[in-house]
């Protein structure tokens, strides 16, 4: 129970702090639908939504996960494996572009040429 | 070992037993092994869902109303959740329990509202004709591509899943979430705070699944009210 002493310390941060973290939160939020009714390029529209949400990630995690007030060895024991698994999924993505391209042609069909008149 | 190296901030003794090397309780650093875990699972669905996408014509189907109205204010419910449950931890860690008690009550309420506005917004869906391995005939006729290509099925497949599997976790939240309220009085603070962990991780995926999935399929051009309805 004594080694629980150290753990017992008290929650940092106030309300009003967290109170702020939630308005930014649905900011973010209201951006992202904002964004869902702009016409833009869908690599650049993913691109946007990831990085919003990267950012709300991050903030859930500093601010109400507590882990912006833990050791920073417990943040350098979780976080950047974690980054660094997800990151190691994106090998699969250009098998995706190849499987498309196997599949599909999105070309234009190909003018069908007009049947050869028969000799008489 | 010797006080020496204790008072010198040698490192070894950290991990020489009857300390905490991270300064949390083996309890609150299972959850957050858990937590990472649990990331992986949710990861690799989002970018197996994205691996779909990619390699096939992809219906983008989401009429403003219902399903972005709906998902847009279950994810208001979840971000409020979070924050009262925030409240209830800093209430907990100041050993106001019975205070502590109403935020968790408070949390529970805003995620079983975010369960029945799901239900809500799955059940429109699924009267619409979606289901896991096939779209509904409108659907299919809207998102042809002019080489007559057609949308991928697999739409319902990736919705269902994933959107299922985080709804999963929201319940089995807000099942913890009762316990917890119901025993506050003999749990001991971190025991609260794991919770509070848990119920934010549930939110944090949220975050990604809305964008994800939500506001990148959304029917921008009415293709489907120009169409005939939904």
């Amino acid at each position: 129970m004594n080694a629980h002493a150290h753990a017992d310390e008290h929650f940092a941060g106030s309300n009003k702090l967290f109170i702020s973290i939630w308005v930014w939160l649905v900011a973010l939020t209201l951006i992202e639908i904002f964004l869902a009714y702009v016409t833009m390029p869908i690599h650049v529209m993913l691109t946007i939504l990831i990085g919003l949400s990267v950012i709300k990630a991050a903030l859930i995690m500093a601010y109400f996960m507590h882990l912006k007030f833990e050791r920073l060895s417990l943040i350098l024991t979780l976080v950047p494996m974690l980054v660094v698994c997800i990151l190691l999924l994106f090998v699969f993505f250009p098998d995706s572009y190849r499987s498309i391209g196997l599949r599909y042609q999105f070309k234009q069909p190909q003018p069908v040429a007009p049947a050869p008149v028969e000799e008489p | 070992m010797s006080t020496e190296a204790r008072a010198g901030h040698f490192p070894a003794v950290d991990w020489d037993g009857g300390a905490l090397p991270y300064r949390v309780g083996h309890r609150k650093l299972g959850m957050w092994l858990f937590i990472v875990s649990d990331s992986l699972t949710f990861s690799a669905l989002l970018i197996g869902y994205s691996y779909l996408r990619a390699s096939n014509v992809w219906p983008t189907p989401f009429p403003f109303y219902p399903s972005i109205v709906f998902a847009s204010v279950m994810t208001f419910c979840l971000l409020s959740s979070s924050l009262t449950m925030v409240f209830g931890v800093s209430a907990s860690s100041k050993g106001d329990k019975a205070k502590a008690r109403k935020w968790i009550l408070a949390t529970i309420f805003f995620g079983a509202a975010f369960i029945v506005l799901h239900l809500i917004e799955w059940s429109h869906l699924i009267e619409q004709g979606m289901r896991p391995f096939y779209l509904p005939e409108k659907w299919v006729q809207v998102f042809t591509t002019t080489n007559g290509v057609p949308p991928s099925p697999l739409f319902g497949a990736t919705f269902f899943t994933i959107t299922g599997l985080h709804m999963f976790h929201v319940a089995t939240g807000v099942i913890y979430l009762l316990v917890v309220a119901g025993r506050i009085k003999k749990l001991k603070h971190e025991d609260v705070e794991i919770s509070g962990l848990y119920w934010h991780f549930v939110d944090l995926v949220w975050m990604f699944v809305f964008p994800l999935i939500y506001i990148m399929s959304v029917d921008m051009h009415h293709l489907l009210a120009a169409a005939g309805g939904h």
